[in-house]
C-alpha cells in the first residue's frame, strides 16, 4: 500500500499532472481536449497520462480514434480511504497530544498523577 | 446498504513525547485532559462527551461535523494499567450506521528521558460504507497530505 501512495503521490508532484486531474475532476475528455490549455505537444500530454494512469490515477478508453480519459474514482479503495482516514486523524491526535504536553508538561493541577 | 460486507484493516502508528510515560497516560485519563487533543474535526460540533476510564468503563464522543454528518464513537475499555498499557473496543456510527467495529491497543513505554507511544487499531470495515461526505474527506486527506508532501 505504501508503494501505492508513493506513485500516487509522484504522479501529482507534478504541477501539469494536477492540472490534468482538475480537468478530469470536472469531467472526462480526450487526450486532445487535455493537451490544448497546456500547449503541450500530444505526445507530452500521453507521457503525463500514462503516469496517472499507472497510479491509478486517471484511466482511458478508446473508442475509434478518440482516447477519453477520466477519473479513477477507485484510486483509493473505500477500506484504504476508511485506513487513511482513520490514520491521520490518528496521527493529527497524536500530533496535539504532543503539542499539548510540550505547554503542559505536569498534570493539571488537581489531577491525579 | 443491503450490500453486507467486511473489510478487515489494521494500522499502528508511533509517537514519542518529552515526558514520561505517567505523564502522557495521564493525558488519556481525565477526561478534561483528553479534550485538549482528542477532538472531531475544526468546526465539530459536540453533543455528548463522556468518559469513565477504567478497565470495564465507557466513552462517548457525539457530534456533528462541519459537513452535516453525525458520528457517534462508543468505546469499552477492556484493560486500563496505569501508565503501561489501554486496550479499548469501539464502533463508529455516521448517521445512524454502523460503520465498523474496532480494537485499539495503547502502549506508553519509557525511552530515555521521555516516553514512546505506540497506537495499534484493528478494525472491521463493514458495508462498503460510503457516502460523499466520506469521499469528499478521503480527497481532502489526499490533498492535505500532498500539501505536506510538497511543503517538506
Amino acid at each position: 500500500m505504501s508503494e501505492d501512495l508513493d506513485s500516487l503521490f509522484q504522479a501529482l508532484a507534478d504541477p501539469t499532472r494536477r492540472a490534468i486531474v482538475e480537468r478530469l475532476s470536472r469531467g472526462p475528455a480526450s487526450v486532445s481536449d487535455l493537451a490544448r490549455p497546456f500547449h503541450m505537444s500530444l505526445p507530452a500530454v500521453v507521457q503525463h497520462l500514462a503516469v496517472l494512469e499507472a497510479a491509478g490515477v486517471v484511466a482511458s478508453e478508446k473508442a475509434g480514434r478518440v482516447r477519453t480519459c477520466r477519473i479513477e474514482p477507485a484510486a483509493l479503495s473505500r477500506a484504504e480511504q476508511w485506513i487513511h482516514e482513520r490514520r491521520t486523524a490518528w496521527e493529527q491526535r497524536l500530533d496535539r497530544l504532543g503539542a499539548y504536553l510540550a505547554a503542559n508538561p505536569k498534570s493539571d493541577p488537581g489531577e491525579p498523577t | 446498504m443491503t450490500d453486507r460486507s467486511v473489510v478487515h484493516a489494521m494500522f499502528r502508528i508511533e509517537r514519542t513525547y518529552p515526558v514520561p510515560p505517567a505523564r502522557v497516560f495521564a493525558a488519556w485519563a481525565s477526561l478534561e485532559e483528553k479534550a485538549r487533543w482528542f477532538d472531531g474535526p475544526e468546526g465539530f460540533e459536540c453533543y455528548e462527551r463522556s468518559m469513565d476510564f477504567r478497565t470495564g468503563g465507557a466513552e462517548r464522543l457525539w457530534g456533528k461535523h462541519p459537513g452535516g454528518r453525525v458520528s457517534d464513537f462508543r468505546a469499552h475499555y477492556f484493560e486500563v494499567i496505569p501508565d503501561a498499557r489501554i486496550i479499548y473496543g469501539y464502533d463508529m456510527h455516521v448517521d445512524g450506521t454502523r460503520i465498523s467495529v474496532s480494537l485499539a491497543t495503547v502502549e506508553f513505554q519509557p525511552e530515555g528521558q521521555g516516553a514512546r507511544l505506540v497506537m495499534t487499531e484493528q478494525g472491521a470495515f463493514l458495508d462498503g460504507y460510503d457516502d460523499a461526505g466520506s469521499r469528499e474527506e478521503g480527497t481532502g486527506w489526499l490533498l492535505d497530505k500532498l500539501g505536506a508532501v510538497l511543503a517538506a
